[in-house]
């Protein structure tokens, strides 16, 4: 008991608050506010007003120009306390109260006056963030893993890097008019991170005692969507700059300018073949490589970087033989909720007695007075003092004490937050959709939030089996739910049944995101009202197949048509599933043609994307 | 919270300074004294001019030279807990349910309002019950009303004097004297509507705008207006937000929001106090509109309300 107690003391004196980082310029707010006004004095053109507006991470709202979708870059999603109440602030003066976290580790804040976004951005300055580059055709935020730097797996924290190529590229004048937008994802092992569905995609790799990466390029989801190829089997840390300047430069040089629908760069890798790609990216490297000083390839170097504030002999003194909290035999929907959400949140890290915890969110979305409760969640209970966004829309709180842990949950228990499932199938992903993205036919927002309160509602978060299994939903096939590499995935669209028009999803099997990623299979297509009951018939199968493998891998073989069972290929399951899709005359039940979170008639309605721009 | 003690340390440090610097004090103090004998014997009292937001200070210095007649508008269960010493009483629902200029004048009168005493408002809700209170003062004719800068819960968390006695003055005659110029019903807003010079200000959230709003109206919702512990933002932070939208400081400026004038009550003195002259309130705002009948905007093209996290 005493030792537990010196341990805590130790603890608390030690957490730190992070220096702030500077992404954010502010004569950039000064010039986004007379742009605006120029624009609406007709002094610029549409057009030219438009890539300027994405160019500093404003998007135009759903069939409204006069509102914006505010994208704020989070470099490899790390966030202060400070940033998070900033952005609640802002949410609550200029936005709608609450704020919403993408599947890129942006936050956006939606239905923004044109006329108040330089305020926003004034204000993120303020506390270190930007906006810029972080939509149009440019370098997007580079993404790192939520895990890196507390992965157990792990060869080496892969943050400062991430960090390192974002201060390269951002305003860098190459990345100001790219063919089309350019994404890099730093992961930390082979699980964890989107390495490969990225323009550039790292993992941390070590090879006779040098520090580097394997690194993948082309892949990414869209319209089509390709899975990267490994570049070379090490690429040595010194290579770094001159590999992703070289990947951008032939990009720039050879990308597609002209058809909007094929210019990324995967379209490139794909035309051109992989091994011309390749040689042509090793080629520019070299030239790159040799004519780049010593003194500039040592910016990349990590040894530079502080970022490891948290020293091994304060981590040492805090060991102690522990009782891990974490019940590891399974648990059941009768477990209390603290048991529930300690199996379903929280991550052991390879800091002993040290844990991440996850905080569900509903499709990313949190209100202002929950971000505010979140920054002092983290300010008293991680060590390192920052949280960081995670590609499945929640929160991720590292560096936990484990006898923090209740308390945790208690504090994110007041403010609403503390919902189970979020490592499990109950967290389902959803783009913004008809809430406000010009190019969505369905409401996959409000899905999301369904699907993920019907099933914690039937315990699913609780089921081992279903752990690894994924819903991503898209509301158009744009991709930005990221439902392909989804277990189960949906991606909207509108059809005619009967003589009425309806909300239909796509729905795909057996997409994967690790090393091995995989693009899901098309399967049928399900009304939107019946989403859920399909995703409850899978699961009613799969447990009537009695498979001692996870959902996820006995949907692959089924996608593979080899199932274990008496369901044995797409073509069976099928067969189950199409009396749930059918729909009664609309006569009878119009509800089951409408959208969610509309009792009117459907109609799809899209404008020009601007993702495309 | 923890901004608003350090605002409170500053200013403790201020008062001290200008304690320090009290030889200018003195002459003021004396100027002013003067200036009161002679209205003295006049048989006239002369009274400060407050702007449009009181701060702290000069409230205080007013209650402590009883020169001041503070209005509390939050229910009267709240004021007997505690209110700002010599406050009186005056739930907005009173306000509402009287609101002939009669009535008002009878009200200013049992609170003890004569025609030129500065009459500083409060309340606990960012600030708009006590600004629909003050432009109703303004409207039949008690131009000297002020805004108090923040609400009573900053007040009491900065360790301010509250009492919790009912104070009740003695009746006093107020005129009549209706001041047209910042008052707007239904019937002017539909005549103004597609004038160039006038904006419409729409400000309750944004959502609620989106749903639907009177036509040509513009948003500044009120959540822009204020801070957590300054129930108006900065002069010049107000003034920025306006010309962002492109609005002339010369423009006529009629707010409005749901129901009874309090949200856009606080939008016409943010907008007075950013520099705007010809500032109204639609006092009936929507629901009025709505009741009548007019013509609205709608916008039903996207879910935005899905995005809400609650
Ligand atoms: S996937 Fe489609 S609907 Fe969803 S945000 Fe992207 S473009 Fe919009």
């Amino acid at each position: 008991m005493k030792k537990k107690d010196f341990i805590k003391v130790e603890h608390k004196k030690k957490s730190f608050t992070r220096p702030d980082e500077k992404w954010g310029l502010e004569k950039e707010t000064e010039n986004f506010a007379n742009q605006v006004k120029s624009y609406r004095q007709e002094k610029i053109s549409d057009d030219d007003f438009r890539r300027f507006r994405l160019q500093h991470g404003a998007y135009g709202s759903r069939l409204r120009p006069d509102y914006s979708m505010i994208r704020i870059k989070i470099p490899s999603g790390e966030i202060t306390p400070k940033q998070l109440e900033k952005i609640a602030d802002l949410s609550e003066s200029f936005s709608i109260g609450s704020a919403h976290v993408s599947t890129r580790q942006n936050i956006q804040l939606h239905w923004v006056q044109l006329e108040d976004v330089s305020e926003v951005m004034r204000g993120l300055v303020e506390v270190g963030l930007t906006t810029r580059e972080a939509c149009g055709n440019t370098v997007r935020n580079v993404m790192c893993s939520h895990f890196s730097g507390v992965c157990s797996e792990e060869i080496f924290d892969a943050t400062p890097y991430s960090k390192a190529i974002a201060k390269f590229f951002l305003r860098n004048p190459i990345s100001q008019n790219l063919p089309r937008k350019f994404k890099i994802n730093f992961g930390c092992c082979d699980k964890h991170g989107l390495v490969r569905i990225a323009d550039i995609g790292l993992i941390p790799a070590i090879q006779d005692g040098r520090r580097g990466f394997r690194i993948y390029l082309g892949g990414g989801l869209g319209a089509a969507s390709f899975i990267g190829h490994l570049l070379e089997d090490f690429t040595p840390e010194e290579q770094l700059l001159s590999t992703c300047m070289a990947t951008i430069r032939i990009f720039d040089r050879h990308g597609n300018r002209e058809n909007m629908a094929r210019n990324r760069m995967r379209y490139l890798v794909n035309e051109m073949g992989w091994e011309k790609f390749q040689k042509l990216i090793l080629k520019e490297r070299t030239i790159l490589y040799m004519t780049t000083s010593e003194s500039t390839r040592d910016l990349f170097s990590v040894h530079q970087f502080s970022h490891n504030l948290i020293s091994n002999s304060i981590l040492n003194k805090m060991k102690s033989n522990h009782k891990l909290p974490i019940v590891t035999e399974s648990i059941s929907i009768d477990s209390s909720s603290y048991t529930r959400w300690l199996h379903t949140n929280t991550v052991e890290q390879k800091q002993q007695g040290y844990y991440t915890v996850f905080v569900t969110l509903g499709a990313g979305d949190i209100t202002s007075n929950q971000l505010k409760s979140l920054a002092t969640i983290i300010q008293d209970f991680s060590l390192e003092g920052v949280a960081r966004n995670t590609p499945q829309q929640n929160f991720a709180i590292r560096y936990v004490h484990y006898t923090d842990l209740s308390k945790v949950y208690k504090k994110l228990h007041t403010t609403g937050l503390s919902n189970s499932g979020a490592l499990t199938i109950t967290s389902a992903v959803g783009c913004s959709g008809t809430t406000s993205c010009n190019l969505a036919i369905t409401n996959s927002h409000r899905l999301a939030k369904e699907v993920q309160s019907k099933l914690l509602e039937l315990g699913f978060d609780v089921d081992d089996s279903l752990r690894s299994s994924t819903i991503k939903i898209s509301g158009c096939p744009n991709s930005c739910g990221q439902h392909e590499i989804a277990t189960i995935g949906f991606f909207g669209g509108a059809t005619r049944i009967g003589n009425t028009m309806a909300p239909v999803y796509t729905m795909l099997f057996g997409g994967r995101s690790d090393k091995d990623s995989k693009l899901g299979k098309p399967v049928m297509r399900v009304p939107a009202k019946r989403v859920i009951e399909v995703i409850q018939k899978i699961v009613e199968l799969y447990k009537q197949e009695k498979n001692s493998e996870p959902l996820d891998l006995w949907l692959d073989h089924v996608v593979n048509g080899n199932g274990p069972a008496t369901i044995k290929n797409l073509e069976d399951i099928k067969t189950h599933l199409t009396p749930i899709v059918q729909l009664p005359p609309s006569e009878e039940s119009p509800t089951s043609y409408q959208d969610y979170g509309n009792d009117v008639k459907f109609i799809a309605k899209t404008a020009r994307g601007e993702c495309a721009a | 919270m923890r901004r608003l003690k350090k605002n409170y340390i500053l200013k403790k440090q201020t008062t001290k300074i200008k304690t320090s610097n009290d030889k200018k004090k003195t002459q003021n103090t004396q100027r002013t004294s003067t200036k009161t004998t002679i209205a003295k014997k006049l048989g006239i009292k002369s009274y400060q001019k407050l702007p449009i937001i009181c701060d702290v200070d000069t409230l205080r210095t007013l209650i402590r030279k009883k020169t001041v007649r503070v209005v509390d508008v939050r229910k009267t269960e709240d004021y007997k807990k505690g209110h700002i010493s010599t406050a009186v009483s005056l739930p907005l629902a009173q306000i509402i349910s009287n609101d002939t200029p009669e009535q008002i004048i009878q009200i200013l009168e049992n609170i003890g309002v004569s025609d030129n005493i500065p009459v500083v408002v409060y309340d606990d809700t960012f600030g708009a019950l006590a600004a629909r209170v003050a432009w109703t003062f303004q409207y039949v004719g008690h131009e000297n009303t002020s805004l108090l800068e923040m609400t009573f819960a900053n007040w009491k968390d900065l360790g301010l004097e509250i009492e919790k006695k009912n104070n009740t003055f003695a009746k006093t005659k107020h005129t009549l004297k209706i001041n047209p110029s910042i008052f707007a019903d239904a019937k002017y807003v539909e005549s103004i509507q597609n004038d160039q010079n006038t904006v419409l200000v729409d400000s309750r959230e944004r959502l609620n705008f989106l749903t639907e709003h009177i036509p040509n109206a513009k948003n500044i919702p009120y959540t822009m207006l204020g801070t957590d512990n300054s129930i108006l933002r900065p002069r010049n932070d107000l003034k920025r937000f306006i010309e962002n939208r492109g609005i002339k400081k010369d423009s006529e400026i009629i707010t409005y929001c749901g129901s009874v004038g309090t949200l856009s009550g606080l939008a016409f003195y943010a907008l007075k106090l950013a520099g705007i002259k010809d500032v109204k309130l639609y006092s009936k705002s929507f629901k009025d509109w709505k009741a009548l009948g007019k013509p609205k905007t709608e916008f039903k093209d996207a879910n935005y309300w899905d995005l809400s996290a609650e």
